[in-house]
């Protein structure tokens, strides 16, 4: 900056070097040339896969996405039937996808927390247990425990037809889960109103609260109160509105339940075992993160005379997340992308109905997986994304 | 110096894509005697079909089918290797030119044939869709099957046939679709589901794997045609020609009676049909771009088609499938090979 004050004061320019010899034009062409070497390798692999697709009379484009399937999926969060089209089969296996990986997620960061504190216990026992689980569950490959699950759980479950009944209205079998689906009446409306009022009464609740306590350092239970406030609400105002609901219960016809919801057990299998695998790791994760807090900040804490739950949860956590959040983050994005080995056992996910049903019924394999690929990259994406939002909130603030 | 650097680098990489497609305008049957084999794409194990022991010898239909194409080319069965491939992987290996031929139980469609770039050269096998139930639950047709939990193999054609059928009956049905037949063969034992359906030859092959093949029945109903045989990659006429005629060698050898045993008695055969067929007359193998004795060759270390059959499916072996329409034209079957002439 100086020097280039100095010269426009003085009104000449020194003579410059030629361009060729001026590090920054050489530097600017280099990347110039670098990035239309990239565009250009990338045109020619496009180019060259389509003109040789075409010269060997290989359909392609992305016209198959409206033909019917014709072909059946156990379960879909989203309508479907075999004479809907491939697009729908695609959103079909992403939604399966996308359950599987938030259960997974949901299930993974509690037992991990649980797990990850556990290994840290002064209780020996419960110290040893977390232990054995951690070094046992991530050092056997995943494959293998989503097998184990799927067919330790088959096996032990009965035939329909000597289905464990769980409380005369859910059934439990080979088939999987059979619980009844509670089917809106009219006047359904004020329960869900409920529920939105108790959510912003307890957000409210919460904000008066930390004021409170703030001006005049008494806490309120805010926890018990917020947790009363969002049972009773609702289900107040379902009683009032007539009790808007009916249950559609799973009954024995032919040879399997009919009605109700169903979870079968392909999910449940994926799900333990994508679950039970990634709190392995989170576990650790959560352990680091907890001794990287320096004992000084549990001493003074207690020196101030916190106890030892608030020790953990105003002192050492908020900390221990820094050091967690990062790979965390990598952890969430390994389960979503493990959730691809459900065509295994036949869970009908992503790679199991697009990338293989409907690949073979229309034999569009480039545009089926480069459509598969984009999907997990963008979900893997915005996971990262999220969590480094999240992340960048309970860093260290330098003030 | 640099700027030198990434011209060069592009020159390389253009130098590569030409490169890369000049190698696949050299003809497929140019390429097998270069590299001394046929590659063949075969099933990962299924027996009577496509199946290695434990020394990795394969034996099947399918694979005396590639077996055949190489003695037809190299004068004798051993020059054919074998990749194994699940369903989902095969057509995709024959596009890319990993394998030269598709021998893989894979079902003859319009789509197949249209839109893959590929060309099926024949049936070496008539097939048709069939279910296999416990015995527990009572069923002895397959329209009994409302409600019913199918266990079924991703990548086939038997998943819209199911599909259909049952729509087409007002049917409801569940299905779990597993990546391999052996993950679908231990869901059905495990209970998983109801019913398993394949290819009726498959069904039977799939039964003896069961740990108690008594506790499952075959149900008598076939939903669909699935004839089976090979596939090459379009755009190669010579290949093509050449693996069909080698299979219509097999098919007429048995209409003319000549095996694998009587073969070298036949070469002395006044009959004119015979003689074509194993090159001691004329130059039919010649026009197909192989030796004139590419008939004798593929009689003597395969056999016809016959033989092929009763070695790998046929009543004496452990699927124990009857000829049925997989018989000769002039035997009640649908066999029925152009002349060789």
């Amino acid at each position: 900056m100086k020097t280039e004050t100095i010269t426009q004061a003085n009104g000449s320019k020194p003579a410059g070097p030629k361009p060729w010899y001026d590090p920054r034009v050489r530097s600017i062409f280099f990347q110039i040339v670098a990035i239309a070497l990239v565009f250009w390798g990338g045109w020619t692999l496009v180019d060259n896969t389509l003109s040789n697709m075409e010269s060997r009379g290989i359909s392609t484009g992305f016209g198959f996405l409206e033909e019917s399937a014709g072909f059946g999926i156990i379960m879909s969060l989203v309508p479907y039937d075999a004479t809907m089209s491939y697009g729908r089969t695609f959103l079909v296996g992403l939604t399966n996808t996308l359950l599987v990986s938030a259960m997974g997620v949901v299930a993974a960061t509690i037992l991990g927390f649980i797990i990850g504190v556990a290994r840290l216990s002064s209780n020996w026992l419960v110290a040893k247990l977390a232990l054995v689980y951690v070094e046992v569950i991530r050092n056997i490959p995943l494959l293998l425990q989503i097998f184990f699950w799927y067919f330790a759980v088959l096996a032990a479950l009965p035939s329909p037809r000597q289905s464990v009944e769980v409380g005369g209205s859910a059934f439990l079998n080979n088939r999987g889960l059979y619980v009844p689906d509670p089917v809106t009446q009219d006047g359904f409306g004020l329960v869900w109103g409920a529920i939105a009022v108790a959510i912003a009464a307890v957000i409210g609740l919460r904000i008066w609260a930390k004021k409170r306590q703030l001006a005049t350092g008494k806490i309120f239970p805010t926890f018990k109160v917020g947790v009363s406030i969002l049972v009773l609400l609702p289900v107040l105002a379902y009683f009032v509105a007539g009790s808007p609901l009916e249950w559609d219960v799973p009954a024995l016809k032919g040879f399997n339940f009919r009605g109700g919801i169903t979870i079968i057990p392909e999910l449940a299998a994926l799900w333990l075992a994508l679950s039970l695998y990634t709190a392995s790791f989170i576990a650790e994760i959560v352990r680091s993160g907890i001794l990287s807090v320096s004992k000084g900040q549990t001493e003074a804490s207690k020196a101030l005379g916190l106890p030892n739950s608030l020790t953990l949860r105003l002192v050492v956590i908020p900390q221990a997340m820094r050091v967690i959040i990062p790979p965390l983050t990598s952890q969430y994005l390994n389960l979503v992308k493990n959730s691809s080995l459900a065509t295994a056992i036949g869970y009908p996910d992503l790679v199991a109905v697009f990338m293989g049903t409907t690949l073979n019924q229309t034999g569009q394999a480039v545009e089926v997986v480069a459509i598969t690929m984009a999907v997990y990259l963008t979900i893997s994406l915005l996971i990262s994304l999220f969590m480094n939002i999240y992340n960048r909130a309970v860093a260290i603030k330098e003030r | 110096m640099m700027k030198t650097k990434s011209i060069a680098l592009g020159m390389a990489l253009a130098a590569g894509t030409f490169a890369a497609s000049n190698v696949m305008a050299a003809t497929t049957l140019e390429n097998v005697k270069e590299k001394g084999h046929v590659q063949c794409g075969v099933t990962n194990g299924l027996p009577g079909f496509s199946q290695p022991d434990s020394e990795g010898n394969w034996t099947g239909i399918d694979v005396d089918t590639c077996r055949a194409i190489g003695a037809a080319i190299f004068g004798d069965a051993k020059h054919v290797e074998f990749t194994p491939l699940t369903a989902k992987e095969r057509f995709t290996a024959l596009q890319s030119g990993e394998i030269d031929v598709l021998s893989r139980n894979t079902t003859w469609t319009l789509t197949r044939d249209a839109s893959l770039g590929l060309n099926f050269a024949g049936v070496n096998y008539y097939d048709g869709q069939g279910f296999m139930v416990n015995k527990d639950i009572g069923v002895s047709d397959a329209t009994e099957l409302d409600g019913a939990t199918v266990c079924i193999q991703s990548g086939t054609t038997t998943e819209l046939n199911l599909s259909d059928y049952f729509r087409a009956k007002g049917m409801e049905f569940k299905p779990i679709v597993f990546d391999t037949s052996e993950q679908t063969v231990q869901g059905f034992s495990a209970g998983r589901c109801d019913v398993l359906t394949s290819d009726r030859s498959q069904l039977a092959a799939l039964r003896s794997k069961l740990a108690d093949p008594s506790s499952a029945i075959i149900l008598p109903n076939t939903i669909s045609k699935e004839p089976l045989g090979p596939v090459v990659r379009q755009g190669d006429d010579q290949w093509f020609n050449l693996v069909k005629w080698v299979l219509n060698v097999q098919i007429n050898a048995e209409e003319l009676g000549v095996s694998s045993e009587n073969v070298d008695d036949m070469l002395k055969s006044d009959n004119p049909n015979i003689q074509r067929l194993l090159g001691s007359d004329g130059n039919l193998g010649e026009m197909l771009g192989l030796q004139h004795d590419f008939g004798y060759q593929v009689i003597k270390h395969v056999g016809n088609y016959g033989e092929m059959y009763e070695r790998n499916v046929g009543p004496n072996t452990p699927l124990g499938l009857d000829r049925g329409v997989n018989n000769l034209w002039n035997n009640g079957g649908v066999l029925y090979a152009p002349p060789v002439r």
